[in-house]
């Protein structure tokens, strides 16, 4: 389907772009597209303006300083996949296909928290954190704060993501995801790093509303087969695969990133 | 010596177009002042329409009608009939928009007209239906049993047809002796077919002649000009041209005729402005006539030679809310009458239930009934097989008709008229390392590797066909086919097929057919198909009857055109005809080819006629009507490997060998491009594709994000020999390759992984095997972990 009447505007720059959005609490953000497009053909969003922030260089680019790497929040599916930014990198590889990671960012991404998408599970295992802006000024979410549910997240109306700080080095990290054979998206995908104080992280997504985190596996620190890292109660199911089978792949999927990060 | 073509691996003439975006489909149509079409919906399964209330969206600047189904009757359209009949058929009255009721998601209450499509869409959302929803069902099963909803009033108990072939007294006599039976319950779920192009549809009506030109997504464009003409619009046949241009794929979807052609070639009338729609893929999945849907149960005997006996098979074949154009034949004659295969049965009965459901309706798919006959029939060999401890391609080749049993008279109707099975699977097995990979397999399995070969050795009859025989059986059509071969006064030859092109690559391998007969160069020849206007009459694409039917007639009637060549080089020659030779590109006069005219020659003399025999009329060209003696039966081997993970239950095809007989090979690399497409839709089937309906009739999987369709990392790189048996009856030989692919891979993938499954006790699961089912499978074979 066609979407429904809207207007375009390309931000000039980040302030721009903000006060566009405080003026119109109807606008909405435009990254890559490769979600908000989708959703407005089907007519599921009708906002009666896009305004058009993917190509500020305000927001792109993948930089260090210290020991944190600092993400424009418009980088793209296709430069970090590029980069050596820790586990982010092999993550996006693992997303849809060249066109769409090369439109789609991961501000966008992690903006339209989409239960099945990749990133937040590595967001989480990262312990990264998430930098918001809106016209009243600046704050710095931790990826627990962030994801609040499907679709849900700390952004609050008027506010743009704007950077994502994850740690420059640890000592592993992987990503395991089973992808549902139409979509692609994550049916269970589980990021565990082993953080350069030997910490462990690990977090699922795409098998309950929204992503979390694996505290059994965390605490327990299990050596080799997961078993029963929670709890099919906690999770979504479909015709394709119920609860009970997504709680078997986190298990599954689980292993096998431990065994890698290792 | 010219150029042979024929058998040659000629690359595809009409690619260069579509991988540069030349093609000319119909959405590419822009026509002056067009206007464009947007459907309202149902979104329910099963409701009354109470009342609609367009004047929003009719209040819409740039709206120009909202139709309903009101309108349409009050015009005298008719319902959208079937295009075949059965004893005792109850059909359900199909309007291209309902006046009172809708019976499906996706069923057409009105129709927006408006100057954008954005508009239309905008108008559509804005037009208020108020429905009372009534229950609904969506399985065939559910649909018979007592109490279910009532689809249609006219159809008591949900049932549109019973049907039955065979003799069912002479299976029970078999299975009274029998040494052993097996009973299989299998259910074959339906598909979405997903052609990459959605259906388009563009009317042009013009007052003055009042004339009708409706450009459509269709495999046989002259199917659609008698159904909407005659039966459904009141059009005479002369002022109605359909065109079907460049068409991007149908695998049967685009056989039918569809109610958004009445509603545009309406709409076009009424406004005096031509009309364009064009599906969304959302639409196409509530909208295009879907495949399969039957529960079966079948069981067969053996006697202590493990010789088969008898088969006996009970199908509920759901039809969905309405009779498609060939809804009625495709779980009948095209599916009861292939349950011999390649075997030599005592018996054979099958009977058929057709229902009626609140779903999209179901008509033929990629293979139409011989899929579904496949599938049980190889997946009850397999099992017997099992059952008895033996290796289910011995126990096959045990059974098979004999090479000098043909022709060879079936229990269910059929005459083979040829064929050679064995030759077919010996090839197969030594290009597998059959007896090599059973070690393989057995060793895997003691270090948890689990993979799994399956067999299928199809045959499928195809060609379709003798008309005066289905005529015999219900169609409403012929099923003969038209060539008409005109030679230009330059010698350029244009070829008019009835057969229609939508991926087959006739526009090549037809072109190297006519090349051959009239020794002519290739790019001398163009194929056209597709308009009413242009062509006479044809029956058009489908049952893999191009090559057999269609190109049989263009054979006979560029025999025509060297015929009259010949006579025509006799006389500029001042030779007897019958001294006239055609070699080497020349009409010649036999020994003395000094003394020849070229084909150029010859055609400029047709035209001028300067210089011309008397008795013969001028110019050159030649029609010739072909109706077959009988269907064409290819037939072949495919043994399919597959790995099971059993963590996950995920299934990988990881090795895929095929043996096709389909008679002499015009273009190789047309026949393994679609053994490619037929392998992988097949096994789509078996592993990915699965249509869901929810208990209320809602499409749940109507989606790509839902619907899993092939990949190329799903696939395998095909292993493809083939034997060569010709047809004895048509002129060339030739068979039909389009719909052996998914044939045969369903069931051999199907038989795949219930044999990788075969240690963890596992005998029958229904497809398609997606990881969950594999892994509950799995899991309930094995023994509880105990408690630590
Ligand atoms: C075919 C296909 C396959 C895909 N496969 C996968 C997959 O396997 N895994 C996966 O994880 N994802 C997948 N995706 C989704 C893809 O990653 C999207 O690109 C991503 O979800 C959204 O990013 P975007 O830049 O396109 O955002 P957009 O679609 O432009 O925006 C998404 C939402 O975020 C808001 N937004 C955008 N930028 C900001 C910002 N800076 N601050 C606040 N809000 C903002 C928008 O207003 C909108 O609501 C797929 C998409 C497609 C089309």
């Amino acid at each position: 389907m066609y979407t429904s009447e809207f207007t375009y505007h390309k931000a000039s720059s980040v302030s721009d772009a903000l006060a566009q959005l405080a003026s119109n609490p109807d606008a909405k953000l435009l990254a890559g597209g490769h979600s908000l497009i989708p959703t407005m053909k089907l007519r599921l969003a009708s906002p009666s303006a896009l305004i058009d922030v993917s190509s500020l260089p305000e927001l792109r680019g993948i930089r260090t300083e210290g020991d944190t790497i600092i993400i424009g929040a418009m980088t793209t599916h296709r430069e970090l996949e590029f980069s050596k930014v820790p586990l982010l990198s092999e993550v996006a590889r693992l997303i849809g296909d060249p066109m769409v990671r090369n439109k789609g960012t991961i501000g966008g991404a992690l903006a339209h928290a989409d239960p099945s998408a990749d990133y937040p599970a590595a967001i989480l295992a990262l312990n990264a954190k998430i930098k918001i802006q809106s016209s009243s000024g600046a704050r710095v979410v931790t990826a627990d704060e962030f994801f609040q549910g499907m679709f849900t997240t700390a952004l609050a109306p008027g506010e743009m993501l704007v950077e994502i700080h994850v740690p420059a080095s640890v000592k592993g990290a992987a990503y395991e995801k089973f992808a549902h054979p139409a979509s692609r998206y994550a049916v269970a995908g589980v990021a565990v790093v082993v953080h350069s104080d030997g910490s462990l992280r690990a977090a699922v997504t795409g098998a309950g509303d929204h992503a979390m985190r694996l505290t059994k596996l965390e605490s327990e620190g299990v050596s080799s087969a997961c078993k029963g890292l929670v709890s099919a109660s906690d999770l979504m199911g479909d015709h394709f695969a119920s609860a009970e089978y997504r709680a078997h792949l986190v298990d599954v999927m689980a292993s096998k990133a431990l065994a890698r990060a290792k | 010596m010219t150029e042979k073509f024929f058998g040659k691996a000629v690359k595809r003439v009409e690619d260069p177009r579509f991988i540069t975006g030349a093609g000319n489909y119909t959405d590419d149509i822009v026509l002056h002042n067009m206007t464009y079409a947007a459907m309202v919906r149902s979104p329910y399964a099963h409701a009354k329409i109470n009342s609609i209330d367009a004047s929003a969206a009719l209040a819409l600047p740039g709206v120009l009608a909202v139709l309903t189904g009101k309108d349409l009757v009050a015009a005298g359209i008719n319902p959208i009939p079937p295009g075949w009949l059965l004893p005792d058929l109850k059909i359900s009255a199909h309007h291209a928009i309902q006046p009172d009721k809708v019976t499906h998601v996706g069923n057409i209450v009105a129709a927006v007209i408006a100057e954008t499509r954005a508009i239309a869409e905008d108008a559509a959302a804005l037009v208020d239906v108020d429905y009372e929803m009534l229950p609904a069902v969506a399985l065939g099963s559910t649909a018979l049993a007592e109490g279910a909803p009532q689809v249609h009033e006219l159809a008591p108990g949900n049932v549109a047809f019973k049907w039955e072939i065979g003799d069912s007294a002479a299976v029970d006599a078999e299975f009274a002796h029998a040494f052993k039976t097996v009973e299989v319950k299998l259910r074959n779920q339906r598909l979405v077919p997903n052609a990459i192009e959605p259906r388009s549809s563009l009317a042009d009506y013009k007052r003055a002649g009042d004339e009708y030109t409706l450009y459509t997504t269709s495999q046989n464009p002259h199917i659609h000009r008698v159904m909407l003409g005659a039966f459904i619009m009141g059009i005479p046949e002369h002022k109605l041209r359909i065109v079907s241009p460049d068409v991007g794929g149908g695998f049967g979807s685009k056989i039918f005729q569809y109610p958004e052609e009445v509603i545009v070639l309406f709409a076009s009338k009424k406004l005096n402005r031509p009309v364009k729609w064009t599906a969304t893929r959302s639409e196409s999945f509530v909208s295009d006539a879907q495949g399969r849907d039957h529960e079966t149960v079948a069981e067969m005997c053996v006697d202590a030679d493990h010789k088969v006996l008898a088969l006996r098979v009970k199908t509920i074949a759901n039809l969905g809310a309405y009779l498609t154009t060939f809804a009625p034949a495709v779980p009948t004659y095209l599916y009861g009458t292939l349950m011999n295969g390649t075997y030599k049965w005592k018996a054979i009965h099958c009977h058929v239930t057709g229902t009626y459901t609140n779903t999209v309706g179901v008509d033929a798919y990629r293979g139409a009934g011989r899929p579904e006959a496949t599938y049980v029939l190889e997946r009850i060999m397999s099992r017997m097989a099992l059952e008895l401890g033996v290796d289910p391609l011995e126990f096959r080749r045990k059974n098979f008709i004999q090479p000098d049993e043909f022709p060879y008279q079936t229990p269910v109707a059929l005459q083979y008229d040829s064929g050679n099975y064995e030759p077919a699977m010996d090839k197969a097995m030594a290009m597998l390392d059959y007896a090599g990979l059973r070690a393989k397999q057995a060793e895997g399995r003691k270090n948890g590797k689990y993979i799994g070969i399956g067999v299928s050795t199809y045959l499928e009859a195809c060609g379709l066909a003798p008309s005066a025989l289905v005529g015999s059986l219900g169609a409403q059509a012929g099923q003969w086919e038209s060539a008409l071969v005109r030679v230009s006064a330059t010698g350029k030859v244009e070829v008019l097929t009835g057969s229609h092109s939508h991926g087959q690559g006739h526009e090549t391998a037809f072109a190297q057919v006519v090349a051959d007969e009239l020794q002519i160069p290739m790019e001398d020849v163009s194929i056209v198909h597709g308009d009413t206007a242009r062509l006479p009459h044809g029956w058009g694409t489908y049952g893999s009857r191009s090559a057999p039917v269609g190109l049989s007639a263009i054979k006979m009637a560029s025999d025509k055109i060297n015929d009259k060549a010949k006579k025509i080089a006799a006389h500029l020659l001042e030779a007897s005809v019958d001294d006239i030779v055609h070699e080497d590109g020349k009409y010649q006069v036999k020994g003395v080819p000094e003394k020849s005219k070229s084909f150029f020659d010859i055609a400029l003399m047709a035209h001028l006629a300067h210089n011309y025999p008397a008795d013969l009329e001028p110019g050159l060209e030649a029609t010739h009507f072909y109706d077959p003696k009988n269907f064409v039966y290819p037939f072949g081997t495919h043994l399919a490997v597959v790995e099971v993970d059993a963590n996950t239950g995920h299934i990988q095809l990881i090795r895929y060998v095929c043996v096709d007989d389909c008679g002499p090979i015009i273009n190789p690399l047309i026949v393994e491009g679609q053994v490619h497409g037929g392998v992988a839709q097949g096994m789509g089937q078996a592993l990915l594709e699965n249509t869901v309906y929810d208990d209320n009739g809602q499409l749940t999987s109507g989606s790509y994000l839902e619907y899993t369709m092939p990949r190329a990392d799903n696939m395998v790189q095909l292993e493809i020999g083939h034997t060569v048996t010709p047809s004895p009856h048509n002129p060339l030989g030739v068979k039909g390759i389009g719909e052996a692919g998914t044939i045969s891979s369903t069931a051999a993938i199907a038989n795949a992984v219930i044999d990788a499954l075969e240690p963890f006790g596992v005998k029958h699961l229904d497809m398609p095997y997606t990881p969950e089912k594999v892994w509950r499978a799995i899991s309930a074979s094995l023994p509880q972990a105990a408690d630590d």
